[in-house]
Protein backbone atom coordinates (compact mmCIF):
# COMPACT_ATOMS: atom_id res chain seq x y z
CA UNK A 1 0.00 0.00 0.00
CA UNK A 2 1.43 3.39 -0.90
CA UNK A 3 2.11 6.10 2.24
CA UNK A 4 -0.17 8.78 0.35
CA UNK A 5 -3.08 7.92 -1.76
CA UNK A 6 -5.33 10.77 -3.87
CA UNK A 7 -7.90 9.14 -5.11
CA UNK A 8 -10.33 11.22 -7.38
CA UNK A 9 -9.77 14.69 -5.74
CA UNK A 10 -11.79 17.57 -6.34
CA UNK A 11 -11.87 21.13 -4.46
CA UNK A 12 -14.28 23.93 -5.22
CA UNK A 13 -14.84 27.42 -3.55
CA UNK A 14 -18.74 27.97 -4.79
CA UNK A 15 -18.74 27.89 -8.31
CA UNK A 16 -14.47 28.50 -8.73
CA UNK A 17 -12.94 25.25 -9.42
CA UNK A 18 -9.54 25.02 -8.00
CA UNK A 19 -8.62 21.06 -8.54
CA UNK A 20 -10.04 18.68 -10.37
CA UNK A 21 -9.77 15.05 -10.55
CA UNK A 22 -6.22 14.51 -9.02
CA UNK A 23 -4.87 10.93 -8.76
CA UNK A 24 -1.31 10.12 -6.85
CA UNK A 25 0.16 7.88 -4.78
CA UNK A 26 3.18 8.75 -3.12
CA UNK A 27 6.00 6.32 -1.65
CA UNK A 28 7.00 7.04 1.83
CA UNK A 29 10.43 8.66 1.76
CA UNK A 30 9.60 10.46 -1.40
CA UNK A 31 10.84 14.08 -2.27
CA UNK A 32 8.12 15.68 -4.63
CA UNK A 33 8.57 18.70 -5.92
CA UNK A 34 4.62 20.76 -7.30
CA UNK A 35 5.00 23.18 -9.62
CA UNK A 36 2.65 25.31 -11.63
CA UNK A 37 1.29 28.73 -12.13
CA UNK A 38 -0.34 31.14 -9.18
CA UNK A 39 -4.06 29.89 -8.60
CA UNK A 40 -3.27 26.22 -9.73
CA UNK A 41 -3.93 24.59 -6.77
CA UNK A 42 -0.59 23.77 -5.41
CA UNK A 43 -0.92 25.57 -1.94
CA UNK A 44 -4.48 24.49 -1.87
CA UNK A 45 -3.24 20.84 -1.94
CA UNK A 46 -0.92 21.32 0.29
CA UNK A 47 -3.00 22.68 2.66
CA UNK A 48 -5.21 19.74 2.51
CA UNK A 49 -1.80 17.47 3.42
CA UNK A 50 -1.42 19.75 6.32
CA UNK A 51 -4.86 19.53 7.55
CA UNK A 52 -5.89 22.82 6.97
CA UNK A 53 -7.97 22.64 4.01
CA UNK A 54 -10.47 19.74 3.32
CA UNK A 55 -11.23 18.72 -0.13
CA UNK A 56 -14.83 18.91 -1.51
CA UNK A 57 -15.03 15.09 -3.09
CA UNK A 58 -12.41 12.43 -3.65
CA UNK A 59 -10.29 10.97 -0.96
CA UNK A 60 -6.92 11.73 0.35
CA UNK A 61 -5.81 9.39 2.57
CA UNK A 62 -2.57 8.22 4.55
CA UNK A 63 -1.91 4.67 4.75
CA UNK A 64 -5.13 3.88 4.21
CA UNK A 65 -6.85 5.77 6.37
CA UNK A 66 -8.33 9.58 6.17
CA UNK A 67 -5.99 12.64 6.42
CA UNK A 68 -6.57 14.24 10.02
CA UNK A 69 -8.98 17.68 9.56
CA UNK A 70 -6.41 19.53 11.47
CA UNK A 71 -2.82 20.48 11.73
CA UNK A 72 -0.90 17.49 13.80
CA UNK A 73 2.83 16.64 14.90
CA UNK A 74 3.16 14.05 12.44
CA UNK A 75 3.22 17.19 9.42
CA UNK A 76 5.59 19.26 9.67
CA UNK A 77 5.20 22.87 7.74
CA UNK A 78 7.58 25.78 6.80
CA UNK A 79 6.78 28.81 4.90
CA UNK A 80 7.95 31.22 2.90
CA UNK A 81 8.13 33.68 6.44
CA UNK A 82 6.83 33.77 9.45
CA UNK A 83 7.28 30.57 10.27
CA UNK A 84 9.66 31.22 14.12
CA UNK A 85 8.33 32.86 16.61
CA UNK A 86 9.40 36.20 16.93
CA UNK A 87 9.46 36.03 20.75
CA UNK A 88 12.00 32.83 21.47
CA UNK A 89 15.62 32.98 20.61
CA UNK A 90 16.86 30.44 17.96
CA UNK A 91 17.29 27.77 20.75
CA UNK A 92 14.12 27.99 22.13
CA UNK A 93 12.86 27.95 18.94
CA UNK A 94 14.08 24.47 17.96
CA UNK A 95 13.60 23.40 21.84
CA UNK A 96 9.71 24.46 21.76
CA UNK A 97 8.42 20.86 19.83
CA UNK A 98 9.99 19.01 22.46
CA UNK A 99 8.46 21.28 25.16
CA UNK A 100 5.07 20.91 24.28
CA UNK A 101 4.93 17.41 23.33
CA UNK A 102 6.14 16.37 26.93
CA UNK A 103 4.72 18.60 29.08
CA UNK A 104 1.07 19.06 28.16
CA UNK A 105 0.07 21.63 30.97
CA UNK A 106 3.42 23.40 31.79
CA UNK A 107 4.49 23.89 28.05
CA UNK A 108 8.21 24.14 29.34
CA UNK A 109 11.11 21.51 30.49
CA UNK A 110 13.51 22.10 33.61
CA UNK A 111 16.46 20.47 34.66
CA UNK A 112 18.15 17.62 33.35
CA UNK A 113 14.89 17.04 30.98
CA UNK A 114 15.92 20.04 29.72
CA UNK A 115 19.31 19.44 29.35
CA UNK A 116 18.84 16.23 28.04
CA UNK A 117 16.70 17.99 25.21
CA UNK A 118 18.89 20.99 24.56
CA UNK A 119 21.51 18.10 23.66
CA UNK A 120 19.04 16.91 20.92
CA UNK A 121 18.52 20.75 19.99
CA UNK A 122 21.78 22.02 19.80
CA UNK A 123 22.63 18.58 17.14
CA UNK A 124 20.13 19.74 15.31
CA UNK A 125 21.27 23.86 14.95
CA UNK A 126 24.28 21.94 14.29
CA UNK A 127 23.31 20.03 11.28
CA UNK A 128 21.66 23.16 9.97
CA UNK A 129 24.56 25.37 10.58
CA UNK A 130 23.04 27.28 12.63
CA UNK A 131 24.90 26.36 15.70
CA UNK A 132 26.83 30.02 15.96
CA UNK A 133 23.41 31.94 16.34
CA UNK A 134 21.83 29.66 18.89
CA UNK A 135 21.19 32.87 21.35
CA UNK A 136 19.90 35.39 18.50
CA UNK A 137 16.78 36.33 18.47
CA UNK A 138 14.89 35.70 14.84
CA UNK A 139 15.11 38.97 13.71
CA UNK A 140 18.77 38.82 14.24
CA UNK A 141 18.78 36.52 11.37
CA UNK A 142 18.77 36.76 7.71
CA UNK A 143 16.26 35.51 5.43
CA UNK A 144 18.09 31.85 4.77
CA UNK A 145 18.98 31.33 8.31
CA UNK A 146 15.26 31.98 9.92
CA UNK A 147 13.98 29.54 6.89
CA UNK A 148 17.52 26.98 8.38
CA UNK A 149 15.57 27.50 11.81
CA UNK A 150 12.48 27.19 10.38
CA UNK A 151 13.42 23.66 8.57
CA UNK A 152 15.07 22.37 11.94
CA UNK A 153 12.29 23.74 14.24
CA UNK A 154 9.57 21.31 11.91
CA UNK A 155 12.55 18.42 11.93
CA UNK A 156 13.08 17.76 15.48
CA UNK A 157 9.61 16.78 15.28
CA UNK A 158 10.92 13.57 13.15
CA UNK A 159 7.49 14.47 11.35
CA UNK A 160 6.36 11.64 9.07
CA UNK A 161 5.96 14.33 5.99
CA UNK A 162 7.53 17.88 5.94
CA UNK A 163 5.52 20.28 3.59
CA UNK A 164 7.57 23.27 2.32
CA UNK A 165 5.52 25.90 1.06
CA UNK A 166 7.53 28.09 -1.41
CA UNK A 167 9.95 27.87 1.67
CA UNK A 168 13.25 29.90 -0.73
CA UNK A 169 11.07 32.36 -2.59
CA UNK A 170 12.38 35.57 -0.74
CA UNK A 171 15.49 34.45 -0.65
CA UNK A 172 18.55 35.42 -2.66
CA UNK A 173 19.54 33.38 -5.73
CA UNK A 174 23.11 32.41 -4.35
CA UNK A 175 21.43 31.63 -0.98
CA UNK A 176 18.63 29.14 -2.67
CA UNK A 177 21.19 27.38 -3.56
CA UNK A 178 22.79 26.28 -0.49
CA UNK A 179 19.25 25.72 0.91
CA UNK A 180 19.04 22.72 -1.70
CA UNK A 181 22.35 21.27 -0.72
CA UNK A 182 20.89 21.65 3.30
CA UNK A 183 17.26 20.42 2.14
CA UNK A 184 18.55 17.52 0.13
CA UNK A 185 21.19 16.67 3.21
CA UNK A 186 18.52 16.36 5.73
CA UNK A 187 16.52 14.75 3.30
CA UNK A 188 18.81 11.90 3.07
CA UNK A 189 19.29 11.96 6.92
CA UNK A 190 16.03 11.74 7.93
CA UNK A 191 13.88 9.79 5.27
CA UNK A 192 11.17 12.24 5.76
CA UNK A 193 8.56 12.25 3.20
CA UNK A 194 8.44 15.87 1.78
CA UNK A 195 6.01 17.77 -0.51
CA UNK A 196 7.81 21.23 -1.79
CA UNK A 197 5.59 23.79 -3.71
CA UNK A 198 7.74 26.12 -5.60
CA UNK A 199 7.01 28.28 -8.90
CA UNK A 200 10.54 28.25 -9.94
CA UNK A 201 10.06 25.49 -12.66
CA UNK A 202 14.40 25.19 -12.76
CA UNK A 203 14.37 24.73 -8.36
CA UNK A 204 11.34 21.65 -9.32
CA UNK A 205 13.62 19.92 -12.04
CA UNK A 206 16.63 18.80 -9.91
CA UNK A 207 15.43 18.91 -6.71
CA UNK A 208 13.90 15.36 -5.02
CA UNK A 209 12.72 12.34 -6.65
CA UNK A 210 9.52 13.41 -8.21
CA UNK A 211 8.05 16.41 -10.26
CA UNK A 212 4.51 17.20 -10.26
CA UNK A 213 3.19 19.89 -12.39
CA UNK A 214 0.10 21.66 -11.77
CA UNK A 215 -1.68 22.74 -14.48
CA UNK A 216 -5.24 23.34 -16.39
CA UNK A 217 -5.76 21.02 -19.43
CA UNK A 218 -9.33 23.11 -20.38
CA UNK A 219 -9.34 27.21 -20.14
CA UNK A 220 -12.36 29.02 -20.50
CA UNK A 221 -11.22 32.48 -21.78
CA UNK A 222 -14.99 34.04 -20.77
CA UNK A 223 -14.44 32.38 -17.38
CA UNK A 224 -11.01 31.08 -16.07
CA UNK A 225 -12.39 30.06 -12.99
CA UNK A 226 -15.24 27.48 -14.98
CA UNK A 227 -12.08 24.65 -14.66
CA UNK A 228 -9.25 23.59 -12.04
CA UNK A 229 -5.83 22.32 -12.52
CA UNK A 230 -4.53 19.15 -12.44
CA UNK A 231 -1.42 17.07 -12.19
CA UNK A 232 -0.28 16.85 -16.07
CA UNK A 233 3.02 16.00 -15.65
CA UNK A 234 4.22 13.53 -13.25
CA UNK A 235 8.02 12.70 -13.65
CA UNK A 236 11.23 11.02 -12.24
CA UNK A 237 13.39 13.24 -11.17
CA UNK A 238 17.10 12.71 -13.16
CA UNK A 239 14.76 11.69 -16.69
CA UNK A 240 13.90 15.54 -17.65
CA UNK A 241 15.42 17.11 -20.88
CA UNK A 242 15.93 20.22 -22.48
CA UNK A 243 12.96 19.87 -24.55
CA UNK A 244 10.45 18.70 -22.06
CA UNK A 245 11.69 21.65 -19.35
CA UNK A 246 11.02 23.86 -22.59
CA UNK A 247 7.19 22.14 -23.55
CA UNK A 248 6.14 22.90 -19.26
CA UNK A 249 7.58 26.02 -18.96
CA UNK A 250 5.35 27.42 -21.90
CA UNK A 251 2.33 25.66 -20.97
CA UNK A 252 2.47 26.91 -17.23
CA UNK A 253 3.09 30.22 -18.51
CA UNK A 254 0.54 30.18 -21.31
CA UNK A 255 -2.01 29.03 -17.85
CA UNK A 256 -0.67 31.75 -16.24
CA UNK A 257 -1.54 34.65 -18.86
CA UNK A 258 -5.00 32.92 -18.88
CA UNK A 259 -5.59 32.94 -15.34
CA UNK A 260 -4.21 36.75 -14.87
CA UNK A 261 -6.35 37.77 -18.64
CA UNK B 1 12.88 72.11 -1.94
CA UNK B 2 9.36 71.28 -0.63
CA UNK B 3 8.87 71.22 2.84
CA UNK B 4 8.43 67.38 3.32
CA UNK B 5 11.69 67.03 2.41
CA UNK B 6 13.32 69.98 5.02
CA UNK B 7 14.42 67.07 8.22
CA UNK B 8 15.70 69.28 11.50
CA UNK B 9 18.70 68.67 12.96
CA UNK B 10 19.27 67.08 16.33
CA UNK B 11 19.70 70.23 17.99
CA UNK B 12 17.09 72.57 16.18
CA UNK B 13 14.42 69.76 16.92
CA UNK B 14 14.77 70.12 20.46
CA UNK B 15 14.61 74.06 20.31
CA UNK B 16 11.56 73.82 18.10
CA UNK B 17 10.24 70.94 20.69
CA UNK B 18 11.17 73.55 23.20
CA UNK B 19 10.16 76.70 21.46
CA UNK B 20 5.83 76.48 22.29
CA UNK B 21 6.47 75.95 26.05
CA UNK B 22 8.61 78.58 26.50
CA UNK B 23 6.09 80.76 24.56
CA UNK B 24 3.48 79.74 26.64
CA UNK B 25 5.42 80.70 29.80
CA UNK B 26 6.58 83.79 28.53
CA UNK B 27 2.77 84.76 27.24
CA UNK B 28 1.75 83.47 30.98
CA UNK B 29 3.85 85.58 33.14
CA UNK B 30 3.53 88.75 30.57
CA UNK B 31 -0.68 88.71 31.12
CA UNK B 32 -0.03 87.90 35.27
CA UNK B 33 2.53 90.72 35.79
CA UNK B 34 0.07 93.00 34.22
CA UNK B 35 -2.99 91.68 36.15
CA UNK B 36 -0.54 92.09 39.37
CA UNK B 37 0.19 95.54 38.66
CA UNK B 38 -3.04 96.21 38.60
CA UNK B 39 -4.15 94.24 41.60
CA UNK B 40 -1.38 92.94 43.88
CA UNK B 41 -4.19 90.10 45.39
CA UNK B 42 -5.34 89.32 41.71
CA UNK B 43 -6.03 85.12 42.01
CA UNK B 44 -6.78 84.83 38.34
CA UNK B 45 -3.27 84.31 36.82
CA UNK B 46 -0.68 84.14 40.16
CA UNK B 47 2.66 84.63 39.56
CA UNK B 48 5.69 82.14 40.33
CA UNK B 49 6.08 83.56 43.74
CA UNK B 50 2.81 82.30 44.77
CA UNK B 51 2.73 79.42 43.60
CA UNK B 52 6.13 78.12 45.02
CA UNK B 53 4.33 79.73 48.56
CA UNK B 54 1.24 77.69 47.49
CA UNK B 55 3.38 74.11 47.28
CA UNK B 56 5.61 74.91 50.38
CA UNK B 57 2.40 75.44 52.05
CA UNK B 58 0.93 72.19 50.69
CA UNK B 59 3.65 70.13 50.23
CA UNK B 60 6.24 70.85 52.73
CA UNK B 61 4.28 71.94 56.05
CA UNK B 62 1.70 70.17 57.81
CA UNK B 63 -1.93 71.31 57.43
CA UNK B 64 -3.21 73.25 60.54
CA UNK B 65 -6.23 71.44 60.93
CA UNK B 66 -5.23 67.93 60.04
CA UNK B 67 -1.60 67.85 60.34
CA UNK B 68 -1.19 65.80 56.94
CA UNK B 69 0.77 66.99 53.92
CA UNK B 70 -1.76 67.38 51.45
CA UNK B 71 -0.22 67.04 48.62
CA UNK B 72 1.69 64.20 49.52
CA UNK B 73 -1.27 62.41 51.22
CA UNK B 74 -3.50 63.27 47.66
CA UNK B 75 -1.18 62.10 45.70
CA UNK B 76 -0.71 58.24 47.30
CA UNK B 77 -4.68 58.53 47.47
CA UNK B 78 -4.99 59.16 43.63
CA UNK B 79 -2.31 56.78 43.04
CA UNK B 80 -3.43 54.20 45.03
CA UNK B 81 -6.94 54.26 42.80
CA UNK B 82 -5.60 54.89 39.72
CA UNK B 83 -3.08 51.75 40.50
CA UNK B 84 -5.57 49.66 41.51
CA UNK B 85 -7.97 50.62 38.16
CA UNK B 86 -5.81 50.30 35.73
CA UNK B 87 -3.99 47.18 36.80
CA UNK B 88 -7.82 45.15 37.34
CA UNK B 89 -8.30 46.33 34.02
CA UNK B 90 -5.15 45.26 32.75
CA UNK B 91 -5.56 42.12 33.75
CA UNK B 92 -9.05 41.49 32.92
CA UNK B 93 -8.25 42.49 29.34
CA UNK B 94 -5.60 40.17 29.35
CA UNK B 95 -7.95 37.14 30.24
CA UNK B 96 -11.08 37.84 28.21
CA UNK B 97 -8.66 39.81 25.22
CA UNK B 98 -7.12 36.20 24.80
CA UNK B 99 -10.00 34.49 24.82
CA UNK B 100 -11.68 36.24 22.91
CA UNK B 101 -8.85 36.46 20.28
CA UNK B 102 -7.68 32.42 20.65
CA UNK B 103 -10.81 30.63 20.97
CA UNK B 104 -13.79 31.56 17.84
CA UNK B 105 -16.22 30.15 19.91
CA UNK B 106 -15.30 32.34 23.15
CA UNK B 107 -15.45 35.06 20.58
CA UNK B 108 -18.78 34.73 19.06
CA UNK B 109 -19.73 34.09 22.86
CA UNK B 110 -18.11 37.28 24.22
CA UNK B 111 -17.23 39.57 21.69
CA UNK B 112 -20.30 41.18 20.84
CA UNK B 113 -20.79 41.96 24.60
CA UNK B 114 -17.31 43.64 25.11
CA UNK B 115 -17.94 45.66 21.96
CA UNK B 116 -21.48 46.54 23.72
CA UNK B 117 -19.84 47.50 26.60
CA UNK B 118 -16.92 49.32 25.33
CA UNK B 119 -19.96 52.16 23.76
CA UNK B 120 -21.17 52.87 27.11
CA UNK B 121 -20.00 56.06 28.31
CA UNK B 122 -18.61 55.33 31.74
CA UNK B 123 -19.26 58.80 33.49
CA UNK B 124 -23.25 57.93 32.39
CA UNK B 125 -22.98 54.85 34.90
CA UNK B 126 -20.76 56.82 37.48
CA UNK B 127 -24.17 57.54 39.68
CA UNK B 128 -25.25 53.84 39.34
CA UNK B 129 -21.08 52.56 40.63
CA UNK B 130 -21.91 55.58 43.69
CA UNK B 131 -25.57 53.53 44.61
CA UNK B 132 -24.19 50.15 44.24
CA UNK B 133 -20.51 50.57 45.41
CA UNK B 134 -21.13 53.37 47.97
CA UNK B 135 -18.90 56.42 47.99
CA UNK B 136 -15.97 54.88 49.22
CA UNK B 137 -12.55 53.57 47.32
CA UNK B 138 -14.51 50.84 45.57
CA UNK B 139 -16.89 53.08 43.10
CA UNK B 140 -14.18 54.89 42.07
CA UNK B 141 -11.59 51.83 41.36
CA UNK B 142 -14.83 50.68 39.42
CA UNK B 143 -15.13 53.51 37.45
CA UNK B 144 -11.66 53.04 36.22
CA UNK B 145 -11.93 49.62 35.14
CA UNK B 146 -15.49 50.01 33.59
CA UNK B 147 -13.41 52.72 31.80
CA UNK B 148 -10.76 51.37 30.80
CA UNK B 149 -11.29 47.30 30.52
CA UNK B 150 -13.57 46.98 27.47
CA UNK B 151 -11.26 49.32 25.09
CA UNK B 152 -8.12 47.21 26.17
CA UNK B 153 -10.23 43.96 26.12
CA UNK B 154 -10.63 44.73 22.28
CA UNK B 155 -7.34 45.73 21.77
CA UNK B 156 -5.66 43.14 23.40
CA UNK B 157 -7.85 40.18 21.34
CA UNK B 158 -7.21 42.06 17.97
CA UNK B 159 -3.62 41.77 18.60
CA UNK B 160 -4.15 38.43 18.97
CA UNK B 161 -5.87 37.70 16.04
CA UNK B 162 -3.02 40.49 14.37
CA UNK B 163 -0.43 37.36 15.06
CA UNK B 164 0.51 35.25 11.53
CA UNK B 165 -1.91 32.86 10.93
CA UNK B 166 1.51 31.04 10.05
CA UNK B 167 2.19 30.75 13.43
CA UNK B 168 -0.87 29.23 14.75
CA UNK B 169 -0.39 26.62 12.48
CA UNK B 170 3.14 26.29 13.24
CA UNK B 171 2.74 25.31 16.90
CA UNK B 172 0.11 22.91 15.83
CA UNK B 173 2.43 20.91 13.62
CA UNK B 174 4.82 21.02 16.60
CA UNK B 175 1.76 19.34 18.25
CA UNK B 176 0.13 21.92 20.67
CA UNK B 177 -2.83 21.76 22.47
CA UNK B 178 -5.11 24.81 22.62
CA UNK B 179 -3.78 25.22 26.32
CA UNK B 180 -0.46 25.15 25.14
CA UNK B 181 -1.33 27.68 22.29
CA UNK B 182 -1.91 30.45 24.53
CA UNK B 183 0.64 29.87 27.07
CA UNK B 184 3.25 29.94 24.60
CA UNK B 185 2.30 31.53 21.49
CA UNK B 186 -0.14 34.65 22.63
CA UNK B 187 0.88 35.23 26.06
CA UNK B 188 4.38 36.26 25.77
CA UNK B 189 3.69 37.99 22.50
CA UNK B 190 0.68 39.56 23.74
CA UNK B 191 2.50 41.02 27.02
CA UNK B 192 4.16 43.93 25.48
CA UNK B 193 1.41 44.97 23.32
CA UNK B 194 -0.88 44.98 26.47
CA UNK B 195 1.58 47.36 27.92
CA UNK B 196 1.07 49.59 24.97
CA UNK B 197 -2.25 49.43 25.15
CA UNK B 198 -1.90 50.32 29.10
CA UNK B 199 -0.23 53.22 28.26
CA UNK B 200 -2.71 54.56 26.00
CA UNK B 201 -5.49 53.86 28.30
CA UNK B 202 -3.93 56.19 31.04
CA UNK B 203 -4.86 59.20 29.72
CA UNK B 204 -8.96 57.93 30.26
CA UNK B 205 -7.72 56.73 33.80
CA UNK B 206 -6.74 59.95 34.94
CA UNK B 207 -9.91 61.36 33.95
CA UNK B 208 -12.14 58.63 35.33
CA UNK B 209 -9.63 58.91 38.66
CA UNK B 210 -10.68 62.58 38.76
CA UNK B 211 -14.50 63.11 37.78
CA UNK B 212 -14.80 60.53 40.44
CA UNK B 213 -12.65 62.30 43.32
CA UNK B 214 -14.50 65.67 42.62
CA UNK B 215 -17.65 64.29 42.70
CA UNK B 216 -17.53 61.85 46.32
CA UNK B 217 -14.16 62.25 48.04
CA UNK B 218 -12.03 63.39 50.87
CA UNK B 219 -8.64 63.42 49.68
CA UNK B 220 -7.01 62.81 46.57
CA UNK B 221 -5.85 65.37 43.56
CA UNK B 222 -8.74 65.41 41.79
CA UNK B 223 -10.62 66.31 45.03
CA UNK B 224 -8.12 68.91 46.13
CA UNK B 225 -8.30 71.00 42.44
CA UNK B 226 -12.39 70.99 42.96
CA UNK B 227 -11.82 72.02 46.36
CA UNK B 228 -10.04 75.13 46.21
CA UNK B 229 -11.79 76.38 42.86
CA UNK B 230 -14.36 77.43 45.24
CA UNK B 231 -11.83 80.17 46.76
CA UNK B 232 -10.33 81.02 43.42
CA UNK B 233 -7.22 79.06 44.43
CA UNK B 234 -5.35 78.92 40.92
CA UNK B 235 -2.03 78.84 42.88
CA UNK B 236 -2.79 75.85 43.92
CA UNK B 237 -4.59 74.29 40.72
CA UNK B 238 -1.84 75.07 38.55
CA UNK B 239 0.86 73.58 40.45
CA UNK B 240 -1.58 70.53 41.04
CA UNK B 241 -2.39 70.50 37.06
CA UNK B 242 1.52 70.57 36.51
CA UNK B 243 2.20 67.77 39.02
CA UNK B 244 -0.11 65.67 37.27
CA UNK B 245 1.25 66.16 33.79
CA UNK B 246 4.56 65.33 35.31
CA UNK B 247 3.10 62.21 37.45
CA UNK B 248 0.95 61.00 33.81
CA UNK B 249 4.50 61.28 31.94
CA UNK B 250 6.58 59.71 34.32
CA UNK B 251 4.28 56.61 34.14
CA UNK B 252 4.11 56.11 30.47
CA UNK B 253 7.89 56.87 30.52
CA UNK B 254 8.22 54.13 32.95
CA UNK B 255 5.86 51.41 31.39
CA UNK B 256 7.70 52.32 27.97
CA UNK B 257 11.05 51.33 29.53
CA UNK B 258 9.88 48.23 31.41
CA UNK B 259 8.44 46.74 27.92
CA UNK B 260 11.73 47.54 26.21
CA UNK B 261 13.36 46.47 29.12
CA UNK B 262 11.52 42.72 29.40
CA UNK B 263 10.75 41.97 25.91
CA UNK B 264 13.94 43.04 23.89
CA UNK B 265 12.80 40.96 20.89
CA UNK B 266 9.65 43.24 20.74
CA UNK B 267 11.36 46.83 20.31
CA UNK B 268 13.74 45.81 18.16
CA UNK B 269 11.18 44.81 14.89
CA UNK B 270 10.93 41.35 15.92
CA UNK B 271 7.31 41.08 15.27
Amino acid sequence: MSFITVNNLWKEYGDQVILENLNLSVKQGEFCTLVGASGCGKSTFLKMLLGQETQTRGELLLEGEAFPGEPDRNRGIVFQRYSVFPHLTVRQNVLMGLELEQKPWLGKLFGSARKEALEKVDAMLESVGLSPSANKWPHELSGGMQQRLAIAQSLIMRPRVLLLDEPFGALDPGIRGDMHDLLLKLWQETGTTIFMVTHDLKEGFYLGTRLLVFDKVRNDPHDPQAFGATITYDLPIGQTDRKLFDDINQSVAETARNQAA
Amino acid sequence: MRMINHHPGRVSATLLGLLPFLLIMLVYSLASQERLAENPNDKLLPGLEQMTAAVDRMAFQEDRRSGDYLMWQDTTASLARLGMGVGIAASLALVVGILNGVLPLVRANLAPLVSALSMVPPLAILPILFIVFGLGELSKVMLIVIGTAPIMMRDVAQRVRELPGEQLIKIQTLGANSWQVITRMALPQVLPRLIDAVRLSLGPAWLFLIAAEAIASTEGLGYRIFLVRRYLAMDVILPYVIWITILAIVIDQCLRLANRRLFPWYNAGGH
